[in-house]
């Protein structure tokens, strides 16, 4: 128990820590230095590559390689934008990092930025996260006057400035594509790939966009070596992973995990969530990786169909495909207890994807009011027994129809509720003077 | 737009400062990515809400065409283009909340306030609203109130809250 690896949070409650000096005794800013005087860019890509590494922000893909597809032949300046939007229901993770440990992103920041050959680079987050943007701001004018930032770094001729700049409340900003419409000064409207932001990104120009918690990441890799984090976890999942937890759980909170956990053990054991928040309330449900991903039963999320333990990796989670697995995504994991009403959850879920489209596409416009709108009927007693058909068949007609993944994102949690928890959908139908009831719960 | 402002809307000195900070972060002609920045601000020095005149004086700033300023201003969440209450508490209402007690906390709100959620007080003081998720969710219930999050929301913390917003009295905007 004592000697769970810690990566990002090893130094999380030291006093000062967010100071640049305190941050800098324990051994922070190293990675800078060992980077930019003893390795070449590409040295620094190849030791992430090795690592690993993929990307923290809910898609899993390689960073290393998402790192090396960037256009270093056009001769356009290049760039590395953090996405610090961090607006998935349930996800809490950046935040608690950024503003615990803010000199730990600029660390990274410096030496990704050095290793994709970028000579500005921006940390872009939510607006609603105002005093992190303060936090970050700090931390960043704290590394400049140390020499950490601006002309000629430590005397070896690289140059990088470092801003934080902010959103002003969009859950589609987190999409790569719109954060770089919103740092551009627009709408956030994400554009249609390809090309690919490491082809034509931010004013034009070559660029990587980055979660948080993927960067943070960086300086242990460069420091230690890809090999000794890829040593870390199971399989090709590497390294240590952030989990948010909330929901009906005894110890929410933001955990380091090292890949590979069991999933029992993480959720029951008195180290990490300690189970159910109340002894006498059995917890029902579990959304693993933010609200987008399929929801599981209890039984399924602790065992895959074929009855084998799971464990918090990629692969583990998402063993069984959409029809009994689900996904790790940004680690946004929350738990529901047998009070919990699965229609309910379903439609907030649904009100807030509707919310949140940006209206370009009318799969994804249309699609997420109609959802909202046939879940709000069969919750509040108004629905029929063809509305849970219906919401198959419009979860099904988004799939895959839009110009970014929001609107899978919308879809993919009805699509869930109702194959594992169709009975309490039909309760709500044959039960509608029950169901208009506040607090309405089917039981078995 | 309108002819019912006489007093000429302008930053203030140090506004103008930060204004300055804001474009220098970006590359030589790309000052319009000052923009989310700037109506931050301007929404915190003009009365906590955009109008139509604060709208086109950023867009003079910016050597912009106002229709530009519009579309971003209405597509944001957090730019109010109605005025609202001095301070807005914006309550969590996404899942995760709603699991720990959010819908509560809106309910005995909104009634203690007397009005609606979306509403504002008839003394201009307080406005209620209904946010998605603030990426606070092991701390819930929660809501924001300019740069603060306040977590674990109970009922005696909403009281005491409102008490201390009522003593201190001014407009309570984030900025950066
Ligand atoms: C609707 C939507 C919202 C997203 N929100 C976030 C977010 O808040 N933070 C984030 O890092 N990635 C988010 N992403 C994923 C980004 O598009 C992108 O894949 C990621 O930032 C890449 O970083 P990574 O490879 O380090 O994970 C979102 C994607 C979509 C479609
Ligand atoms: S899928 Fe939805 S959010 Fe994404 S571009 Fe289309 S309308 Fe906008
Ligand atoms: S659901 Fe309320 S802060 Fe995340």
């Amino acid at each position: 128990m004592a000697d769970r690896v810690k990566i990002l949070t090893q130094h999380v409650n030291v006093p000062g820590i967010e100071t640049f000096e305190v941050y800098r005794k324990h051994g922070g800013y190293a990675s800078v230095e060992k980077a930019l005087k003893t390795m070449s860019p590409d040295d620094v890509t190849e030791e992430v590559k090795k690592s690993g590494l993929r990307g923290r922000g809910g898609a899993g893909f390689p960073t290393g390689m998402k790192w090396s597809f960037v256009d270093k032949k056009s001769g356009k300046p290049r760039y590395l934008v953090c996405n610090g939007d961090e607006s998935e229901p349930g996800t809490f993770k950046d935040r608690y990092l950024m503003s615990k440990i803010p000199h730990l992103l600029v660390e990274g920041m410096i030496t990704s930025s050095f290793a994709i050959g970028a000579n500005l680079s921006y940390i872009y987050i939510r607006g609603e996260m105002m005093y992190v943007v303060r936090i970050i701001q700090k931390a960043i004018d704290e590394a400049r006057a140390a020499g950490f930032l601006g002309k000629n770094i430590l005397g070896t001729g690289y140059d990088l400035d470092l801003h934080v700049t902010c959103g002003a409340g969009a859950y589609i900003c987190g999409e790569e594509t719109a954060l770089i419409e919103s740092l551009e000064g627009k709408r956030g409207n994400p554009r249609i790939k390809p090309p690919f932001p490491a082809i034509a990104g931010l004013y034009g120009n070559p660029t990587v966009v980055n979660n948080v918690e993927s960067i943070a990441s960086v300086p242990y890799i460069v420091n230690n070596g890809g090999d000794e984090y890829a040593k870390i976890g199971v399989g090709r999942s590497t390294g240590t992973k952030l989990i948010s937890a909330s929901g009906h759980i005894k110890n929410p909170g933001v955990y380091e995990i090292e890949l590979g956990l069991p999933v029992d053990e993480f959720l029951n054991s008195p180290e990490y969530l300690g189970g159910s928040w109340k002894s006498d309330k059995k917890i029902k449900a579990i959304i693993a990786g933010g609200s987008s991903v399929p929801i599981l039963p209890l039984e399924l999320f602790l065992k895959n169909a074929a009855g084998e333990p799971r464990l918090m990796t990629y692969e583990s989670l998402s063993d069984g495909g959409f029809a009994t697995g689900t996904m790790l995504g940004s680690g946004g994991f929350f738990a529901m207890d047998e009070d919990t009403c699965i229609v309910k959850n379903t439609w907030n879920l649904s009100r807030f994807y509707h919310h949140e489209s940006c209206g370009q596409c009318s799969p994804c416009r249309e699609g997420t009011g109609w959802l909202e709108k046939v879940l709000h009927a069969i919750e509040s007693g108004h629905g029929k027994q063809s509305d849970i058909d219906l919401l198959v068949d419009i979860a099904k007609k988004i799939e895959g129809n839009t110009i970014c993944p929001l609107g899978d994102a919308a879809a993919w949690p009805v699509g869930s509720a109702i194959r594992h928890f169709r009975h309490e959908f039909e309760w709500h139908v044959a039960n509608p003077k029950l169901a208009a009831e506040p607090g309405a719960v089917y039981r078995a | 737009m309108s002819d019912t402002t006489t007093k000429k809307i302008e930053f203030s000195p140090e506004a103008k400062a930060l204004v300055e900070k804001y474009i220098s972060k970006f590359p030589e002609g790309k000052h319009k990515s000052a923009i989310i920045s700037i109506l931050h601000l301007a929404q915190a020095e003009f009365n906590g809400w955009l109008s139509p005149e604060v709208m086109d004086y950023v867009a003079e700033i910016l050597n912009i065409k106002p229709i530009e300023v519009y579309e971003v201003a209405t597509f944001y969440s957090q730019y109010y283009l109605k005025p609202q209450g001095k301070y807005v508490l914006e309550v969590c209402r996404t899942g995760p909340c709603c699991l720990r007690g959010a819908e509560d906390i809106i309910e005995y709100t909104c009634k203690k306030l007397g009005i609606k959620e979306g509403e504002t007080t008839p003394d201009g003081m307080f406005t209620v609203k209904g946010v998605e998720c603030l990426a606070a969710c092991g701390e819930a219930p929660m809501m924001q109130v300019g740069l603060d999050y306040h977590v674990d929301l109970t009922h005696e913390k909403i009281d005491s809250l409102l008490d201390k917003f009522k003593l201190e009295n001014k407009v309570s905007r984030a900025f950066p």
